[in-house]
């Protein structure tokens, strides 16, 4: 789902179709109602190849003690303005 | 006749149109057959009741006797109200349901097509706004439609009787009377025996490429336009009506 022109597209949700238009029909049905977005992405489950949970440790816990690659320790000169 | 009291009539019936057909689709709500199908029919069911608020509140100001839109919706009785009969029919199996939304929707696109240019600016300014979410519902109704004709064998046996039973109610939706006269020489709303041949091609082409048969045109069912309804209105209205016939002026 696209929030707004320019934002990129984020996961919104999973849902049942028998193909891929009637997807679309009931993302716009069930993940729009409130106003949510204003371009919607379908993808076949199937199409979507994701991480093991039994690779968790060797995938992400070595990026936990490496804090300096947060840039919290730059001072932003005001006149930059919002980042 | 003078133009106001057509003019009353005619918002009447488009208001008690989506009225009566909201009410019923949102019988399915919590019902439906899949969880994502529940929820977009109940977004149809209350795109129509919105539909109906603006009508019916338009309507009592045109009345000029101080009915707003609940008491329009709620608190008249049965021979008054002038929805075509295919909206009040039963919901059946979720191809019923579809086959009668289907057609109606065909129907109302068309008409709120032509209302977008009415020379009544406060419908033309309502069918605007409206006619966004009556494409939607066409387009989802015609989606449906196609998959259950050109589905399984089954669901293709079920749709077509879906369609071959609720043929008999859409004569009506055509009938014109004395207010439509009036409506149509005014420049307010389209003749809808222009529209029905449109209507007919539409319905027609979309049922061929379903794999379904377009039914013959036999006998018809008419009467909506002066209040006579089917047997199933009374029980609508009975449950529509309950809350405000139990505790009138009630709100929550």
């Amino acid at each position: 789902m696209r929030s707004k022109a320019g934002l990129s597209h984020k996961h919104a949700g999973s849902l049942h179709a028998p193909d891929a238009e009637m997807a679309i029909s009931n993302a716009r049905d069930v993940y729009t109602r409130r106003s949510e977005g204003v371009s919607i992405w379908v993808v076949e489950s199937k199409h979507i190849h994701s991480t093991l949970e039994t690779d968790s440790e060797s995938m992400f816990d070595p990026n936990e003690d490496k804090i300096y690659r947060h840039p919290t320790f730059y001072d932003i000169p005001d006149e930059v303005g919002h980042m | 006749m003078e133009k106001k009291q057509a003019l009353f009539n005619y918002l009447l019936r488009l208001g008690d149109n989506s009225a009566i057909l909201g009410h019923k689709l949102s019988e399915w709500c919590g019902h439906g057959p899949e969880l994502e199908e529940d929820i977009a029919i109940i977004n149809t069911a209350l795109d129509l009741l919105g539909h109906a608020r603006s009508l019916y509140t338009y309507a009592g100001a045109v009345e000029g006797k101080g009915r707003d839109e609940d008491n329009l919706a709620f608190l008249r009785i049965e021979r008054e109200y002038r929805n075509a009969l295919i909206t009040e029919l039963p919901n059946g199996h979720y191809g019923d349901t579809i086959a009668r939304q289907f057609l109606f929707d065909q129907f109302n696109y068309l008409l709120f097509t032509e209302l977008e240019k009415s020379t009544d600016e406060t419908i033309a300014a309502i069918a605007a706004k409206a006619i966004k979410e009556i494409r939607y519902h066409l387009r989802r109704s015609t989606e449906w439609t196609l998959r259950l004709g050109d589905g399984t064998e089954e669901s293709r046996t079920k749709i077509q009787e879906a369609f071959n039973n609720v043929w008999a109610y859409t004569g009506d939706l055509f009938v014109e009377d004395e207010s439509d006269a009036i409506i149509v020489a005014e420049g307010i709303g389209p003749d809808l025996k222009a529209i029905q041949p449109i209507w007919r091609e539409k319905v027609k082409a979309v049922l061929e490429e379903a794999t379904l048969t377009i039914p013959e045109d036999g006998w018809m069912h008419s009467g909506s336009k002066s209040g006579r309804h089917t047997e199933h209105m009374g029980h609508i209205l009975s449950e529509l009506q309950y809350m405000q016939r139990a505790y009138p002026g009630c709100e929550w």
